[in-house]
Formats: C-alpha cells, sequence, structure tokens
C-alpha cells in the first residue's frame, strides 16, 4: 500500500496521476479463512481492521453481497455523537468517538472527521428534564457534554427561530467534540487498510447459506461457492434477520425504513450539527453546502429503501419553522436506509446459538457514528470471546430482562 | 403513500391515517409462560423481506384493528381482513400464490 501524503499528491500531479493504485484489491475467495465477516459496510470492515490490528488475525474474509459501503453506511446522515444515557451505551459511543478523533492518521485516509459540535434541542419541558438528566448521566460517564439555554442556542445557530409558536427553543443538550465526518470514506478506508494486512474483500458475492457441524459454523456458501471459516460474523444491518434465519436462530429485530433527505448546496450558514427530537428532524450542513435533513421512521416493516413523502413533509414543515431560512431551499435528493430495530432501540453484539458465530446489529437510527467501537468491541469479542464493551448488548438481554432502554432516553433519532 | 382497502366500510385508507400495530397473528404467552415463550412473543419477530401480516389500526377513522397481507420488498398488498381472524381467509393465500407460487401460510411465532 502506497502511502497518501501531500508529496504524493505533488508526486502524481508532475506524472498526469498515472501512479494512483487502487486502494483495496478484489480478489476471489481462497478455500478457507480464520475468521469471515459477512457484511462489508463500516461495522464489518472496522471489525475485521481491529481484529488484525489489535490481535493479529490477518487470514480474514469481509464478503460483501452488492458494493463495499453501499448500504446504510453510504445512506445515513453521517452524525457523530456520544451523549447517550445509559452506562453501556455511552461507554460504546464515546470510544467510537474517540477513536474517530484521529481515525484519518492512523488509516492514513482521509474520512474528514469535523468536531463541530452536536446540539439537540429541548422544545418541551419533559426535553429539558431528560436533557439535563442526560447532561449529568454524561458528567458520571466522563462523556464532556453541557446543557445550555436558549440564548447560547441562537449564538451558536444565528439562522434558529427560537421563540417558534409551536416549537420554542427551551435550551439543548451540547456535545462540542461531536459532529460529523465523510461516511463513504469510513469504510474506503478500513477497507485499504484491511487490504494492506492481507485480508480479502470479496464484493458482489451473496450468502446463500451457513454450514455449521454439530452446533458449530463451519463455513458459508455463497454465490462464488463455499468458503470454510473457523468463526463467522454477520455484520448485515437491515438484512440480519435473513442471515440469522441461514444460520438456525431469530432476532429480536425489526426492519424498516428511514428517511432522509439533502436540499440544494447553499453557502455556509450553519457550522453546528443540529437534532430537533420533538419534530423528528435532525440537520446539518455538508462541506459541499448542502442541507443534509434526517427524518423519521416508516411506521411499518419495510426493506425497499426509498423515501415516503409524507414523512418528508411532516420532517420539513417542522424544521421550516424552526429554521425559516429553509423554507425556499429546493431539496435534491430524498432516500431511505433499512435499519434494524430492536425492542430496548440498542444494538447487538453477541454471540449466538450457533458456535463460531458472532452477531452484530440492531443500530436502528445510529450506526454510523457507532463504528470505530463497534468494530473495536466486536474484534475483542470475536478474537477472545468476551468484551467489556459489548457485555451488556448480548442478545439474550431480551429473556432476562436486562434492556438497555436509550427508546424512552434518546427520544426518536438515535 | 401506502393505501389499504377497509376490510369493514371497503374504503381505500391512506397510511397517514392509519397506525401499524406490528406484527399479526402472533401467540399470545402471558404470565405464568416460560421465559423463552414470553421472549418469542414479547421481542422475536418474522420480519420477513416478502410477504408480511402485520395489524392496522385505523385511529383517524372507524378506530377498528384489521389484518394487512403485504409485501416488504415490493410494497403489494395481498389483501386486508379484521383482525379477528385467525388465519388468512382463502383469498389472500390465493393473491399471494398467485406472486409468491408454493408459498404456504404457518403459525407465526
Amino acid at each position: 500500500m502506497k502511502h497518501y501524503s501531500a508529496f504524493a499528491v505533488a508526486r502524481e500531479a508532475l506524472r498526469y496521476h498515472t501512479g494512483w493504485e487502487r486502494a483495496w484489491r478484489s480478489p476471489e475467495p481462497k478455500k478457507r479463512y480464520d475468521v469471515i465477516i459477512i457484511g462489508a459496510g463500516g461495522h464489518g470492515l472496522a471489525t475485521a481492521y481491529y481484529l488484525g490490528k489489535n490481535y493479529g488475525i490477518q487470514n480474514v474474509a469481509v464478503i460483501e453481497k452488492g458494493w463495499l459501503g453501499g448500504g446504510n453506511t453510504g445512506r445515513n446522515t453521517t452524525i457523530i455523537r456520544s451523549n447517550y444515557l445509559q452506562d453501556p451505551s455511552a461507554a460504546m459511543y464515546e470510544k467510537a468517538r474517540s477513536l474517530y478523533e484521529d481515525l484519518s492518521q492512523e488509516l492514513n485516509y482521509n474520512i474528514m472527521f469535523s468536531p463541530r459540535g452536536v446540539m439537540m434541542l429541548a422544545q418541551t419541558q419533559h426535553e429539558i428534564r431528560g436533557y439535563q438528566r442526560t447532561a449529568h448521566a454524561n458528567a458520571l460517564q466522563g462523556v464532556q457534554t453541557e446543557w445550555i439555554g436558549p440564548e447560547r442556542v441562537k449564538e451558536l445557530v444565528p439562522i434558529i427561530n427560537i421563540d417558534g409558536p409551536r416549537y420554542p427553543v427551551l435550551g439543548a443538550l451540547w456535545q462540542e467534540r461531536g459532529g460529523t465526518a465523510r461516511h463513504d470514506a469510513v469504510a474506503w478506508g478500513y477497507a485499504r487498510a484491511c487490504s494492506a494486512m492481507g485480508m480479502d474483500i470479496i464484493q458482489k458475492c451473496e450468502v446463500t447459506g451457513v454450514r455449521s457441524e454439530n452446533g458449530r459454523v463451519i463455513g458459508v456458501d455463497t454465490t462464488k461457492g463455499a468458503i470454510d471459516c473457523d468463526k463467522l460474523g454477520i455484520v448485515v444491518a437491515g438484512h440480519s434477520g435473513q442471515l440469522a434465519d441461514m444460520a438456525g436462530f431469530r432476532l429480536p429485530l425489526e426492519s424498516v425504513a428511514l428517511q432522509a433527505l439533502v436540499s440544494e448546496p447553499i453557502k455556509p450558514c450553519m457550522d453546528v450539527v443540529v437534532m430537533a427530537n420533538t419534530v423528528h428532524g435532525y440537520m446539518s450542513q455538508s462541506d459541499k453546502g448542502e442541507m443534509v435533513i434526517g427524518g423519521g421512521t416508516d411506521g411499518f416493516n419495510n426493506y425497499t429503501q426509498r423515501g415516503s413523502f409524507h414523512h418528508i413533509e411532516e420532517t420539513v414543515r417542522a424544521l421550516v419553522e424552526t429554521f425559516p431560512m429553509i423554507s425556499r431551499l429546493k431539496m435534491l435528493r430524498q432516500w431511505g436506509g433499512i435499519v434494524d430495530m430492536t425492542g430496548d432501540r440498542s444494538p447487538i453484539l453477541s454471540k449466538t446459538p450457533l458456535g463460531g458465530c458472532f452477531i452484530n446489529c440492531g443500530w436502528g437510527t445510529g450506526g454510523f457514528k457507532a463504528i470505530p467501537g463497534s468494530g473495536w468491541g466486536m474484534a475483542q469479542l470475536m478474537a477472545t470471546g468476551h468484551s467489556p464493551l459489548t457485555e451488556a448488548f448480548t442478545l439474550d438481554r431480551f429473556r432476562e430482562g436486562r434492556f438497555i432502554d436509550e427508546s424512552v432516553a434518546a427520544g426518536v433519532a438515535h | 403513500m401506502l393505501t389499504l382497502k377497509c376490510p369493514f366500510t371497503g374504503a381505500l385508507l391512506d397510511e397517514t391515517e392509519l397506525n401499524c400495530g406490528g406484527e399479526a397473528h402472533r401467540k399470545r404467552f402471558g404470565p405464568g409462560s416460560s421465559d423463552e415463550d414470553f421472549e418469542t412473543y414479547m421481542f422475536t419477530r418474522e420480519n420477513p423481506r416478502g410477504v408480511h401480516f402485520e395489524l392496522w389500526l385505523h385511529s383517524y377513522g372507524i378506530g377498528k384493528w384489521f389484518i394487512a397481507a403485504r409485501d416488504t420488498e415490493t410494497m403489494e398488498v395481498y389483501g386486508t381482513y379484521p383482525a379477528q381472524t385467525t388465519e388468512p381467509p382463502q383469498e389472500v393465500i390465493d393473491a399471494i400464490n398467485a406472486k409468491h407460487p408454493g408459498w404456504t401460510w404457518r403459525e407465526f411465532s
């Protein structure tokens, strides 16, 4: 792998950019790997990367049905924050956020992490109490957040209307070191680093079956033939149910479409991320100048990955009241991503009833921000059988009633 | 916009008039049941990519529950019937079989 640097850019400029090599190889699958990860999204690639980096397990294949980073990794609104209420969530998301800080340097790939600050608006009395409680919890967890009043909100976001009749801004939970990153680059950076370690990333290869013997996984059947493995990681977000079915167990998941849209590019007007959970909307401005807007989820199971007009109308209607200047913006694109929701709105990182088979799913509407932490914990779990980061997120917590209830704690958009 | 036909009045209902109540035809396990059965009832879902049965409430209307047989991949609706039905009616099964030959209904959960 050639090192990316300012010098490399200058060198290639002098020879008409003929010397760039492909960022990752596209090999044919080998007969056998120590570990197979199904799903080359951010979480799958991060898992593979930390397996190699932290545990020296480099005989790894990452198998992807479509193309690398083409699922929810490329469909989210790129927000990174860790202001969660429950301890296990705060630990996981803060680990991820802190890894994001120097991920560009570590991967030698610019993921454009921009810690511009994330603001969660309180627009009801209930939210004020909720976010103040979260701010106190974060202080105990060592996550740096603070409760700010409406004047400070207006100072940080001049385009906001803080005294709207329906949705007045009463304050906000502010995380200064939250922000955004270039979502595709996170997948690409991990893929490049995995490939450089000798791992095989096999795209356009669909897993059609999971093979097991005496209650232990021995390999997978794919559209490119059977591949053997010692350990299997299923990291496929919305399609986890299908893979779990192949592996012979069921999951407490429902797949729904989460809506997002993006406006035409405009001059810089808002340099923080603003989330308004009361109205199911959040907004940030991308480096290109587009306003990136996230909405709510469809209320029913759905695998269609398409937008829903009435949800967009609801989201935009409320956001226009909070941000009057966006009323004349044209929206360029809208889309839906299939998110896998658990009963307590927290993810599952766990061993499964099938020996040697691990699952990482259920990130729901908030998986992007967790990618490095999720990969770190999942790699530890797969390599050593235990991880303090993932121990609360087991599959059997539903049977035992040990919920990590973020559905109440974090409102809608998390 | 998803549109469902009310099995009681025959009216066509937009999804904005309705609330989805999740997977239908679940077998209820209440107090006294085993942990496994209760977990299955409470949390585990079929979550199919394809034919799905789900409960809908006409909340901004007549306030009645009904079941819709729907395809989660194509958004096609195969039929609706009252929630007091324990198995899908034959015409719904026929409509599903026309699109998915060989599909059979089974007891969920």
